[in-house]
């Protein structure tokens, strides 16, 4: 692996971010909309409900904002990959020496980027606004951070290899994907507060152990540890999959001649 | 028949042994078989659907052949895709930079993924050397068809590639600019001794570029040899009558072969 191609690839994302302001505010105009007004929702319910269901209800800002984190990294690699399908620039990328895994790994970079240029806006304006700091969880938000961007990375390979296999008719996976999973996955309300069948469904998804865990160490400031650890076990599993699907996808879309086909469309 | 080249004692750097592909049951490419030496401009022609298409995209890696061996630089393409693309390089009219990026972003980013010393000087003697230096800072969607193409050769003479191939690098240009075109692409592959692998639908691209010819025919290779030989060999007034008469009758009645059967 090479890293100078890794920012090589990097780089042009930047240029095409900065190049493109229309994309800046795509970062950050709809997570915005999507704070405010659960944010007015929350300060709605608050002032409606006696004391402790209104603190509990700040739970929704916090699981927003990590939403966003697993959502922004899933983009990050799934958008990647359609602006080079939409600047018909693939196959120059294809057709240089840039390996599997560097590819992968720019778009990895790229997602994180985008968590942090919208996570930082989100921290800010949650803080302002409503009174909610993120950074309650302490230090409990590097691995929350770390595990939903992980998952989000095997989200977009997941995305991307879908829409490599259908062609740019499937191009809308790349926004739809996270959230099949999201009723699952127990974002805004308690695995209990789920069907009893859809439990132990969603405990096999890593970002279920993460708002659970956030919402544990909203509560009591604790954590049960095992909720990280299956987290990051299952990210591995997750991220392997993703990674294998990817490959084997795009083997076959150039055992079957569908690369060139879809690079020039 | 295939021309019977004198022997060629330069390096062979991309070689195709019994290339097939199919689609769906039809044969693109029916063992399609070549070798393109070290400092040679080797034309792939054929009307469309000959299967130039399918030989350029097999021999990118892009699509995978179903049966028959590549080797470039004597090396399995499969095996060694990153090293031999490392010292190779592509350029085609169907592909394009990134629209929103300036001309000096896009090169620079492809400079830093071959992994080229010192780009911005490089990026700029290619720009020199292209005519474009005032195109560098440029939005690379509101170039003409003529600029555009020569940042994309630009690009592909950034690592100073040992082998090249081109995809109608003159499609849509002006006699003008495709002129120049030429003359470039003969330049630098003299200077440098590069293999180039040109496809195009220009017959005089093909006569001024090109020291050999394969012309293609549902997949097949219906005649090779330079393109003064070939004209010859078929007894037709130009390349271009050359190119016709294949795609109508798929072969070329060959004079040589005629006589030979005669006597």
């Amino acid at each position: 692996m090479s890293f100078h191609i890794i920012s090589a690839l990097v780089l042009r994302y930047l240029f095409l971010y900065t190049r493109t302001p229309m994309r800046m505010v795509e970062l950050i105009f709809w997570p915005l909309v999507d704070l405010v007004v659960w944010g007015n929702v929350t300060v709605f319910i608050q002032k409606n409900t006696d004391k402790e269901f209104g603190s509990f209800i700040l739970f929704f800002l916090g699981a927003m904002i990590l939403w966003d984190i697993l959502f922004r990294a899933q983009q990050g690699v799934a958008i990647s990959f359609l602006e080079d399908v939409w600047t018909r620039n693939l196959l120059n990328v294809f057709v240089a020496p840039v390996r599997t895994v560097e590819y992968l790994s720019a778009t990895f970079a790229v997602g994180f980027l985008r968590i942090l240029v919208t996570c930082v806006v989100m921290a800010l304006v949650s803080w302002i606004g409503y009174s909610f700091n993120i950074f309650q969880l302490h230090w409990w938000l590097v691995p929350f951070f770390l595990n939903l961007m992980v998952f989000g990375w095997a989200l977009g390979m997941i995305s991307t290899a879908l829409i490599l296999r259908w062609g740019q008719a499937a191009e809308s996976l790349a926004w739809a994907v996270p959230f099949f999973i999201q009723p699952a996955v127990a974002v805004f309300y308690r695995v209990e507060d789920m069907p009893a069948w859809a439990q132990p469904l969603a405990w096999c998804f890593p970002a279920t152990h993460v708002f659970e865990g956030m919402r544990e160490v909203m509560k009591s400031g604790t954590m049960n540890w095992s909720h990280l650890w299956f987290s990051a076990g299952l990210n591995v599993i997750y991220l392997a999959a993703a990674g294998a699907l990817f490959v084997w996808v795009l083997n076959l879309t150039r055992k079957r001649g569908l690369l060139t086909k879809f690079a020039t469309q | 028949m295939p021309y019977a080249a004198a022997p060629d004692t330069r390096e062979v750097i991309l070689e195709a042994r019994e290339l097939t592909r199919e689609f769906d049951g039809v044969k693109a490419l029916d063992r399609f078989s070549f070798k393109l030496r070290r400092g040679e401009v080797l034309g792939l022609l054929g009307a469309n659907g000959a299967g130039k298409t399918t030989a350029m995209n097999c021999l990118l890696g892009l699509t995978l052949p179903t049966s028959g061996e590549l080797m470039a630089f004597g090396k399995p393409l499969q095996s060694h895709r990153i090293q031999i693309l490392r010292r190779s390089n592509f350029s085609s009219a169907y592909t394009a930079l990134p629209a929103n990026l300036l001309v000096w972003q896009n090169l620079l980013v492809f400079a830093r993924i071959y992994g080229v010393p010192n780009p911005k000087k490089k990026i700029a003697e290619l720009l020199e050397l292209l005519e474009i230096s005032h195109l560098d800072k440029r939005v690379t969607g509101q170039l003409s068809a003529g600029e555009s193409t020569r940042v994309n050769l630009c690009k592909a003479f950034l690592n100073d590639p040992e082998l090249l191939m081109l995809d109608e690098p003159t499609a849509s240009l002006d006699p003008d600019i495709a002129d120049k075109v030429r003359k470039v692409v003969r330049k630098v592959q003299k200077e440098r001794n590069i293999g180039i692998l040109y496809t195009s639908h220009n017959m005089r691209d093909i006569e001024e570029v090109c020291d050999r010819v394969i012309f293609l025919h549902k997949g097949k290779i219906v005649c090779e040899g330079t393109p003064d030989d070939i004209v010859a060999r078929s007894s037709s007034a130009t390349l271009e009558d050359v190119f016709i008469k294949i795609a109508r009758d798929g072969e070329i009645v060959d004079e040589d072969e005629k006589k030979e059967k005669a006597s």
